[in-house]
């Protein structure tokens, strides 16, 4: 070897500290924002969904749902934003089961680090994703005539958004975890997700529903996160909505989060 | 544990499910030199590996690595080792740089120090002009260089190599082996598994022969080539067609020799001065022309066949639970 110019002394007497843990977590999200400039269509794939879904919801559906498109795009937009949030998680999980498969994952695990580190720094660098989704679609709501409550207001909204987004994305890391393809993952997810989201209040009125799915749409988490996100963004009560969110991203979190990281740690022994 | 040895395992043994990976393997290797793991593809090579690098622990048995317990002091291994796995561990999507700055900055070296370190390791490992390109444009044998550039980041006291050469070509070969002595020479600890016997030849300081899981020789290069008598006799008659004949006058002659035949030519390991004219005799009355008749000191290759009956390399299939020991975890 050549001299040795740079001293590096890695030797540690034991477990990673907690400093070094967000230290770590913080290199891992680094990783994935490198992946994402060096891959920028990774924004434009995923920005593709939610501009299709926008477009049509408010063009094909808004004139027989609200009476008028402009009326149904205020209704709809937030409900939209929180269905693309719940979407955009299983990534977390599709990313996390095609890291575990390579030999990437085999170096992080021969490393000084702590084990959780490249799950909380995709976790972490997902949520990057989160919060351009939304100015995606807020951006594209405002051009198609979309009535912002107020700049607070959506900044308020996207803070709400992550944060359940960090709870739920733990079934999502689960899912990836425990399903041996990455295709498993997204047909669980879709699975879940498709009539989890549509069995609530993000496109239309619960009360227009029969008694038994009225009596699901009102306790399902994406009836919360909708009405919050319509609420902050357009016009509706926020505060009951929001304790609701909160409760739920809890229930979520403190019962897949611990499953979540048992299973990892088996992986990653 | 003696602080002369860097690796030392006693009764490893690994099971998945029936399948006995490991079994009761116990070696060691020196610090400063190079132990060579040589066996064929799905002997376990890598699950021990896996095991020596904390990634899998064992089902029974004891290593210690640096004077550590694999299972009870894995951060303080992991502190020590560096690791090149089979498949490139570098993220195809990153340039060469920022892999290498990547593994710097997880292992908390400062900024600046990390990336000179990185422009280092590049210059070291002829991967300058390409330190700026994404690690998925680069051939074969940049990869596998990026690949141990990365496992040096933080200057390991222990290197495994599992399998680092296999699929290059032997230039690249070649370079990657010139790469391992010096790093030998810098007094690295190397731990190298390969299914090539050439190339435990050429870097090992001490050679373990594993086969389906199970330790069958050790010892120096030279001592596995003498432990056998050591010289190999191929007899490659000139027509083809006539390699039954030979080998029939071979088995009929000296039934206790084991005749391989392959490529056109008979191999027989042999220790008996009086096998090679008795048979010149034979094969001159029966009137075979011979292209090739010579008595060579054997090969590794050789000991390998003789040591387990089977060749050593075969390229093509690869063992599921070599590769990928994720089976019922």
């Amino acid at each position: 070897m050549t001299a040795a110019t740079i001293d590096i002394d890695i030797e540690t007497t034991g477990r990673p500290n907690p400093v070094d843990t967000v230290r770590q977590t913080l290199s891992m999200a680094w990783r994935q924002m490198v992946r994402i400039k060096h891959n920028p269509f990774e924004l434009v794939d995923l920005s593709l969904s939610p501009i299709m879904f926008l477009l049509l919801f408010v063009y094909v559906f808004g004139g027989q749902m609200a009476g008028s498109t402009s009326d149904y795009l205020q209704y709809v937009l937030g409900g939209l934003i929180a269905q693309n949030a719940i979407f955009l998680t299983m990534y977390t999980g599709t990313g996390i089961n095609a890291d575990l498969r390579k030999g990437v994952y085999d170096r992080f695990r021969s490393l000084p680090i702590a084990r959780s580190a490249p799950l909380a720094g995709k976790i972490f660098a997902d949520m990057f994703k989160q919060v351009w989704s939304i100015v995606i679609m807020l951006g594209l709501g405002l051009l198609m005539g979309f009535e912002l409550r107020s700049v607070a207001g959506a900044v308020l909204a996207a803070v709400v958004l992550v944060f359940f987004a960090l709870a739920i994305s733990w079934v999502s890391v689960l899912m990836g975890v425990v399903a041996d393809s990455e295709e498993k993952v997204q047909i669980y997810a879709f699975v879940i997700i498709m009539p989890l989201t549509f069995t609530s209040s993000a496109f239309v009125d619960i009360n227009t529903m029969p008694g038994f799915m009225q009596a699901w749409a009102k306790v399902n988490p994406v009836t919360h996160l909708a009405d919050v996100m319509r609420g902050l963004l357009s016009n509706g009560p926020i505060a009951s909505p929001l304790m609701w969110t909160a409760v739920w991203a809890a229930a979520i979190l403190v019962v897949t989060a611990p499953v979540a990281m048992a299973a990892y740690k088996r992986k990653m022994v | 544990m003696s602080q002369d040895n860097a690796i030392e395992t006693e009764g490893l043994t690994k099971r998945f499910g029936d399948l006995v990976a490991v079994d009761n393997v116990d070696l060691t290797a020196r610090t400063g030199s190079v132990l060579g793991v040589l066996g064929p593809n799905g002997a376990g090579k890598t699950t021990i590996v896996r095991m020596l690098a904390t990634l899998s622990q064992p089902t029974a048995g004891t290593a210690s690595v640096g004077g550590h317990d694999i299972v009870h002091d894995a951060a303080r291994v992991r502190s020590l080792i560096g690791l090149t796995g089979q498949f490139a561990g570098v993220d195809e999507l990153l340039t060469g740089e920022e892999n290498l700055l990547f593994i710097g900055r997880l292992l908390g070296v400062p900024r600046r120090a990390a990336r000179e370190r990185a422009r280092e390791l590049l210059a070291q490992f002829d991967l300058s002009d390409a330190g700026d390109k994404a690690a998925k444009a680069y051939s074969g044998g940049m990869r596998r260089r990026l690949d141990l550039a990365a496992s040096l980041v933080g200057r390991p006291k222990i290197l495994f190599l599992d399998e680092p050469t296999t699929g290059l070509d032997p230039r690249a070969r070649g370079e990657l082996w010139d790469l391992v002595r010096t790093l030998v020479a810098d007094g690295t600890t190397v731990l190298l598994t390969t299914q090539y016997l050439e190339e435990a030849d050429q870097l090992a300081d001490d050679i373990v022969v594993i086969d389906r899981g199970k330790v069958i020789a050790t010892g120096t290069p030279n001592q596995l080539k003498s432990k056998i008598g050591g010289q190999t006799l191929r007899i490659q008659p000139e027509d083809p067609a006539q390699l039954e004949t030979v080998s029939g006058l071979v088995a009929a002659r000296f039934p206790e020799l084991d005749p391989l035949v392959e490529a056109g030519a008979i191999t027989i390991g042999v220790n008996d001065d009086g096998v090679m004219p008795s048979l010149a005799a034979d094969l001159r009355e029966r009137g075979i022309t011979l292209t090739d008749f010579h008595l060579g000191l054997s090969s590794l290759d050789e000991v390998f066949l003789t040591l387990t009956g089977h060749r050593a390399e075969t390229d093509d299939e690869t063992d599921p639970t070599e590769t990928e020991p994720e089976v019922s975890q």
